[in-house]
């Protein structure tokens, strides 16, 4: 759901192109003292910490007030029938204690960094995590930079041929693109592509043979071209075509639809009137007056829209073996690997607070009257 | 609020001439029609394990059969007595939560709704699909939790929706005319807040059927869902990966999920331009 609400609440709310700053840089407008981008940066890391903070708060809630239990889900059969084991393991992953104490003990490793052992793995969470997480952000990455291309454009030439095949056509498409169950798309893809016509590689992140570049950012393609070897890249960068496109199709879409209005929108202003009137060239009028204007929401709901990306890995990664969070995700969410959910609960969070917090410093890059306190 | 409850009826027959509203609804209808009508219309039991395994589509079974020997159109057209309905219920009791929920938080305002917006914030930030993977695991895996699962990551953006609705015609005029008659806070909410609201709620909900049947098909993908012998079309398409040469097990349960989630994009794109007062000018002056 979130995907669709996501961009009907930012349409349904400033910013707008020709509306005003967002909301938090006009109340520091009104204030005087600190420099205004470090106050609202401070606000905005404030808002973050609190809402991790919260993740943290849903998810123990969550799986621990249901009658989910990780005993169950953790141990075979056989020892389950002997209560000795079972309060072995309870004891020693802290299951004994009582909840509020359970969750006290949780935040305070938290915030020495300690993110509590994997019931699953046997290892520090955040170890787990620092493996999936960059192949997710690699997948999600490529995913969202192929989205804003494609879906700007597509959104701009469907604005720019108002009511003709192209508008139509592309209407058309983009709805396709929100519609399509992005876990079968994947599948279709794969024995498509792969085992049928046999033209993108299969499954991981890169050619087995190859190894792979040792890691710095642990993001295959980026590491590969810092080490010099070229096969890597080509072969990550192969690797990775394929589930980017999958995922990007819904962003495509959303994007599309969401460009086609705001360029509409800019379109119908007097100072665009005004920059034809007085004979400037398309291009210019495009670039400089009307997609500039247009982009602040754009990159709003592509803010957005990294959110619902970084959960669609779930079901990508799937399918295309992915090494990411998602998978690590799904394995725990299934045996209610508690510390392991609130890890990814806890990253994926930030990391979508982390990409709201550039988009709205972003505003003020694009749009000088936001800066120009 | 933009516009009283005359214009949003108004605009409504302009909006279903649109061709692709047509094709939404047509689509949409005759999905329907096929949930209610599967038994006369499945040419084998959804279920039965009696057909030649793994049979490739052609007369006798048009869309083949499954690695147990099930005809996989039968399995297709029960699935529509499945998913719909439940994402159907689904999206009403999204609505309901979230527009009560939304609504007070517009009118009461103060700790009231910052502590129901902050909570939704909380849902927002949350990835959707771990959230409900979370909650659906922990609830343990069925189709009813599945459903539970995704209501919770559903209902704030009708909240928020509605609480920017409500906040809009909370000061107008004929709302405090009516408090000052005497209204109690139930009775204005009723009588005057909702109907201001409900068109803008009603093409949110009609875009969220496809997402919410998305969302709802991918936890039983994931195994978190309906279990194994149900019709479900998400459920399908995981067990056509087991079977992954056979490429008609998986394919037609996807298409019947694109299809529908299609159709209620369609009906729901076109509400949303019939009712946006900026492109809704556009479809006046095309029809005219």
């Amino acid at each position: 759901m979130s995907e669709m609400d996501d961009a009907t609440g930012a349409a349904a709310s400033p910013p707008r192109p020709s509306g005003d700053p967002p909301p938090a840089t006009a109340r520091s407008r009104r204030r005087g003292g600190t420099h205004p981008l470090a106050r609202f940066l401070i606000r905005r890391i404030l808002t973050a910490v609190l809402l991790a903070w919260g993740i943290t708060l849903v998810t123990f809630v969550l799986t621990n007030l249901v009658p989910g239990d990780p005993v169950a889900a953790n141990l075979g059969q056989r020892a389950l029938g002997d209560p000795a084991i079972v309060a072995q393991w309870r004891a020693e992953h802290g299951l004994d204690k009582p909840l509020w104490q359970q969750y006290g003990l949780y935040l305070q490793g938290l915030v020495q960094g300690d993110l509590g052992t994997s019931q699953q793995s046997h290892r520090p969470v955040s170890e787990d995590l620092a493996e999936f997480v960059p192949a997710t952000l690699e997948l999600a990455g490529a995913a969202i930079v192929v989205s804003l291309i494609l879906g700007v454009a597509f959104g701009v030439v469907a604005a720019l041929r108002r009511d003709r095949f192209a508008d139509h056509a592309l209407r058309v498409l983009s709805l396709i693109g929100i519609s399509v169950p992005t876990f079968w798309l994947a599948l279709v893809a794969f024995y498509v592509f792969f085992y049928r016509l046999q033209i993108t590689p299969g499954s991981g992140r890169v050619d087995p043979a190859l190894g792979g570049a040792p890691p710095v950012t642990g993001l295959q393609t980026i590491d590969a071209l810092l080490a010099g070897r070229w096969d890597i890249f080509v072969s990550a960068a192969g690797h990775l075509v394929t589930p980017a496109l999958v995922l990007a199709l819904y962003t495509i879409g959303l994007l599309t639809r969401f460009t086609r209005s705001a360029v509409l929108e800019v379109l119908g202003q007097d100072y665009v009137r005004a920059a034809r009137a007085k004979g400037l060239p398309g291009r210019v009028i495009l670039f400089r007056y009307v997609l500039r204007s247009a982009l602040v929401p754009i990159i709003t709901v592509a803010g957005l829209a990294f959110g619902s990306l970084l959960s669609g890995t779930v079901l990508v990664e799937a399918i295309f073996a992915w090494p990411g969070i998602g998978q690590y995700a799904y394995k725990s969410a299934t045996t209610l690997d508690l510390p392991a959910v609130m890890g990814v609960g806890l990253v994926v969070g930030v990391v979508y607070l982390v990409i709201n917090l550039i988009v709205d410093v972003l505003y003020g890059v694009i749009d000088p009257r936001v800066r120009s306190q | 609020m933009r516009r009283d409850r005359k214009g949003l009826l108004g605009r409504l027959p302009e909006a279903w001439r649109q061709p692709l509203a047509v094709v939404g609804i047509v689509v949409a209808a005759a999905w329907l029609v096929i949930a209610v009508a599967a038994p006369v219309l499945a040419p084998y039991d959804p279920l039965a394990q009696e057909l030649p395994r793994l049979a490739a589509p052609g007369p006798g079974h048009w869309f083949g059969t499954d690695q147990l020997g099930r005809d996989v159109l039968s399995r297709v057209l029960y699935g529509a007595r499945v998913s719909i309905p439940l994402t159907l219920l689904l999206v009403v009791m999204s609505v309901l939560v979230g527009g009560l929920l939304g609504a007070c938080a517009g009118y009461f305002g103060r700790w009231v709704g910052e502590s129901i917006m902050r909570l939704a914030d909380l849902v927002f930030a949350f990835p959707t699909v771990i959230l409900a993977m979370v909650v659906a695991a922990a609830l343990g895996a069925s189709l009813t939790n599945a459903v539970l699962a995704v209501l919770v990551v559903a209902w704030p953006s009708y909240a928020r929706v509605t609480r920017g609705l409500v906040l809009g015609v909370r000061e107008r005029e004929f709302v405090l005319s009516g408090r000052l008659l005497g209204f109690s806070a139930w009775r204005s909410l009723r009588v005057d807040v909702l109907p201001n609201v409900t068109g803008p709620v009603l093409v949110l909900a009609t875009l969220d059927i496809g997402t919410a049947l998305l969302l709802l098909s991918g936890l039983s993908f994931l195994g978190l869902g309906a279990k194994p012998p149900s019709p479900e079309w998400g459920a399908m398409v995981a067990g056509g990966v087991e079977v992954f040469d056979s490429w008609w097990v998986a394919t037609f349960p996807g298409l019947a999920i694109l299809t529908v989630v299609l159709a209620f994009n369609f009906l729901g794109d076109t509400l949303r331009d019939a009712l946006d007062p900026r492109t809704a000018r556009a479809i006046k002056e095309r029809a005219l």
